[in-house]
């Protein structure tokens, strides 16, 4: 078909918004609607290309989103109205933009005469979000709206990735005012061009740094996941034969079982892998950004290292700790690049200096290695993980909420694979776990979707069990029921002197019956030994939603975890013991 | 230190509230700043002055870097580059011999008088914001009124540019 005499379609504005993200190869959308997007949902309603997904509050639709885009690796899309509406996105925006996803979202306004006169749900969502965004335009003329659809999904994509909104005044989707579509293949931008492959010269630097390590570590995050680059990093360091650590964002970039992986670092890292860290002399930094969470004081961090980071985000290189060897560049090619120049070097690394760094980190490995007191009537939350870990054999999706949950998740479920652990690292948002499984059910109907959650966090989006009846998403969410904001009762603990503010919940749902009461099934496991069958039963079918609520010690801590203050590697090992 | 950063910027609406909302977001300080379109309609140049260690200018020039809108940057501090503000000052000035001192000293500055009533005078002062402030300080003497500065503009010297 030839593009030249064929005349371009003529859309409403409104048609366009649908039309253009069927021709990005959107397959969901996930929203509400609401006075200034109900044009948009008429046209959303007259095709059938791209589904909508009704959630029962903002929020949730754009974790379901930036899940979607954390699984997929693929921008999600969020519709949602003016004012209220797009005040309730404005938590979800903010947390994918700090874990860096990419994320569409489309916010009604207000007709464009009316704003600044103070209208009916008006709000700036322009101002309100310009800080928690990668970008953000508004459409001023119609014919605009294919082009700044292209536009959004580019700049959410490219580069360092992120969320965009889009605002849409109510006049722009006018159902009788047609105009020429036509959806661009391409973007240029010349304010705008993120490069991709690393400079040659400092590649080349930092082989020959790494080859010539004594006490060499590899530092992955997020940056692998986002990046696909989980093949490229697994293959460099069984080639050199490096010890890997991974971030809270990059669990999965390396497995979990090989014997290579120190565990996650920083502050409810393992004790080798901080160990590993603080007595390193070159570390490879990939797609990470040296967080406080992982550095601790950053004038005690790892005193003797060559550091040699390699990110996409210029900003995110020297920010808190300097490189050496800086690398601007996606992951994946620069870590294609470093595999060819190690290829053509003759060079091998020091083996016998790695010989003695590696029996130094078994002994490190040997002094906590994760261990935990198992041998009580109670049941411990970290059992519970190790038990789902084995049960869906380390491949499950596993989403999670924030607090002491997560970190038990992160620390004992055994990710092998990348975009399988989904977390909220950056901003830290209760609520994400169960809206963030949805997403990911939905997309992928025949994986194992787990959702990590804490009784506390849970009822921060417990309406989304409506949405899963609707939709019939299995996902399977574990409680860890421990009857307290846990990870607040610890820092109470550690530093208040169990001066429990507000820590404890009193009047909890009965959340089996809760569960019920949506449509799904509730189980209730109090003893250790309940634990097997339920799980079974659980994971016996992949489309029934399963509510487990599990009791588990509300006096257990996660540990290890750092002393405030100090270097990466001072911790406390238990209740009773510290480095 | 000091700097001087100059940035070519897309005219777009907000472009600007997303600069100044970048310093106060992060807690850079804006010493100065002065915007107005350029020859070429579609970009606007600003002229920002900041102060802060060499971590900290490393930042601020990195993160302007990633608005979108940020078409160019240049930290003109870091090589030769001419710069000017300018001022323009209202003071009191009623007795002859007052006035006349006034004068003199607009004058030592190469100063223009651009409105007189029988008890003011209003001067323009074009320079670098040293020479305006040493000006001010010249005239502590008669009292001023009014003060108003534009900002600092500036420019490399030489064959260096911030263009397309
Ligand atoms: C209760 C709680 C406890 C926590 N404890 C810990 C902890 O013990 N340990 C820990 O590690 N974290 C912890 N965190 C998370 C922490 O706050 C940070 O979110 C996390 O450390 C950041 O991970 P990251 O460095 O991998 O960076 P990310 O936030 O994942 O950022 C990715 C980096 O990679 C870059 N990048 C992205 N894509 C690419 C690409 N394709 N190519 C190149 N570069 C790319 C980005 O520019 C960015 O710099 C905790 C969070 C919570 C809520
Ligand atoms: C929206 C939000 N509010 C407050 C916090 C602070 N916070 C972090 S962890 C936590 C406790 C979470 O309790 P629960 O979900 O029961 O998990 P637990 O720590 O007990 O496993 C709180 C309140 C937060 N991270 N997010
Ligand atoms: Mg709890």
């Amino acid at each position: 078909m030839t593009s030249q005499n064929t005349k371009p379609e003529m859309l409403s504005g409104a048609a366009m918004v649908i039309r253009a993200l069927a021709d990005e190869g959107v397959e969901y959308l996930y929203g509400y609607p609401g006075g200034a997007v109900l044009h948009i949902y008429d046209a959303l309603f007259q095709q059938s290309k791209v589904k909508h997904v009704l959630v029962r509050h903002e929020q949730a639709a754009t974790h379901m989103a930036d899940a979607y885009a954390r699984a997929s690796g693929k921008a999600g899309v969020v519709l949602v109205t003016s004012g209220p509406g797009a005040t309730n996105a404005v938590t979800g925006i903010a947390t994918a933009y700090m874990d860096s996803i990419p994320m569409v979202v489309l916010t009604g306004q207000v007709m464009s005469h009316l704003i600044g006169e103070d209208a009916f749900q008006e709000t700036d969502m322009l101002g309100i979000s310009r800080p928690i965004v990668k970008h953000n335009m508004s459409v001023r003329r119609p014919e605009d709206i294919p082009y700044l659809i292209k536009k959004a999904f580019y700049i959410a994509q490219s580069g360092r990735p992120g969320p965009v909104v889009l605002d849409i005044p109510k006049d722009m989707t006018m159902p009788n005012e047609r105009y020429p579509y036509q959806y661009p293949e391409s973007i240029k931008l010349r304010s705008y061009n993120p490069t991709a492959a690393g400079h040659p010269g400092q590649i080349k630097k930092a082989v020959t740094a790494l080859l010539k390590a004594k006490r060499p570590v590899i530092y992955a995050g997020g940056g692998v996941i986002m990046g696909q680059a989980a093949e490229e990093l697994t293959e460099l360091a069984r080639k050199l034969n490096y010890p890997v650590t991974n971030t809270l964002m990059g669990l999965g970039a390396y497995p979990a079982a090989d014997r290579q992986f120190v565990g996650m670092l920083g502050m409810h890292g393992s004790y080798e892998a901080n160990m590993t860290m603080h007595h390193a002399d070159v570390i490879l930094a990939v797609g990470a950004r040296f967080d406080d969470r992982v550095t601790n004081n950053t004038k005690k961090f790892c005193p003797d290292a060559t550091i040699i980071h390699i990110d996409i985000d210029p900003a995110s290189i020297s920010k808190t700790i300097n490189a050496h060897i800086p690398i601007v560049g996606l992951v994946k090619p620069v870590l294609a690049a470093m595999l060819a120049q190690l290829e053509q070097k003759k060079a091998q690394p020091d083996a016998p200096a790695l010989a003695t760094w590696w029996q130094q980190i078994d002994e490190w490995r040997a002094v906590h290695g994760g261990r935990y007191d198992n041998d009580t009537p109670v049941l411990k939350p970290q059992a519970v993980i190790e038990a789902v870990s084995r049960i869906t054999k380390g491949e499950a999706y596993v989403t999670s909420d924030v607090g002491q949950h997560q970190m038990f998740a992160a620390q004992y479920y055994q990710f092998n694979k990348p975009n399988r652990w989904i977390n909220s690292g950056g901003l830290g948002t209760m609520g994400f776990g169960l809206p963030a499984a949805m997403g990911v059910k939905l997309n992928y109907p025949d994986a194992d979707v787990v959702c990590v959650t804490g009784e506390g966090s849970i009822q921060m989006n417990i309406q989304e069990l409506s949405t899963c009846k609707q939709y019939g998403l299995g996902v399977k969410i574990i409680n860890l029921n421990n009857g307290y904001l846990g990870m607040v009762k610890q820092w109470q603990d550690m530093n208040y002197e169990s001066r429990y503010a507000s820590s404890y919940m009193d009047s909890l749902p009965d959340f089996v019956k809760l569960a019920e009461a949506y449509g799904h099934v509730g189980i209730r496991v109090t003893k250790p030994e309940e634990l097997q069958p339920a799980l079974e039963r659980a994971f016996a079918s992949k489309d029934q939603l399963v509510f487990l609520d599990i009791h588990v010690d509300p006096k257990e801590h996660v540990y290890p975890m750092q002393v405030p203050g100090g270097a990466i590697n001072e911790m406390f090992l238990s209740k009773t013991k510290r480095t | 230190m000091r700097h001087i950063i100059s940035v070519l910027l897309e005219n777009e609406p907000g472009s600007l509230a997303r600069v100044v909302g970048l310093f106060a977001q992060r807690g850079y300080n804006i010493d100065s700043l002065t915007v107005a379109p350029t020859e070429d309609a579609t970009m606007s140049r600003l002229t920002l002055v900041t102060h802060g260690n060499d971590q900290v200018i490393e930042q601020i020039t990195k993160q302007l870097h990633k608005l979108i809108e940020v078409v160019k940057l240049q930290d003109l501090s870091e090589s030769a580059h001419v710069e000017r503000e300018l001022m323009l000052i209202k003071v009191k000035a009623t007795s002859g011999e007052h006035r006349d001192e006034v004068k003199r000293c607009a004058d030592i500055f190469r100063g223009q008088i651009i409105d007189v009533t029988a008890k003011t005078y209003t001067i323009q002062v074009v320079g670098t914001s040293d020479k305006l402030d040493a000006f001010i300080e010249a005239l502590k003497g008669a009292s001023i009124i009014e003060v108003v500065r534009s900002g600092v503009s500036g420019i490399a010297r030489g064959e260096k540019t911030l263009t397309l």
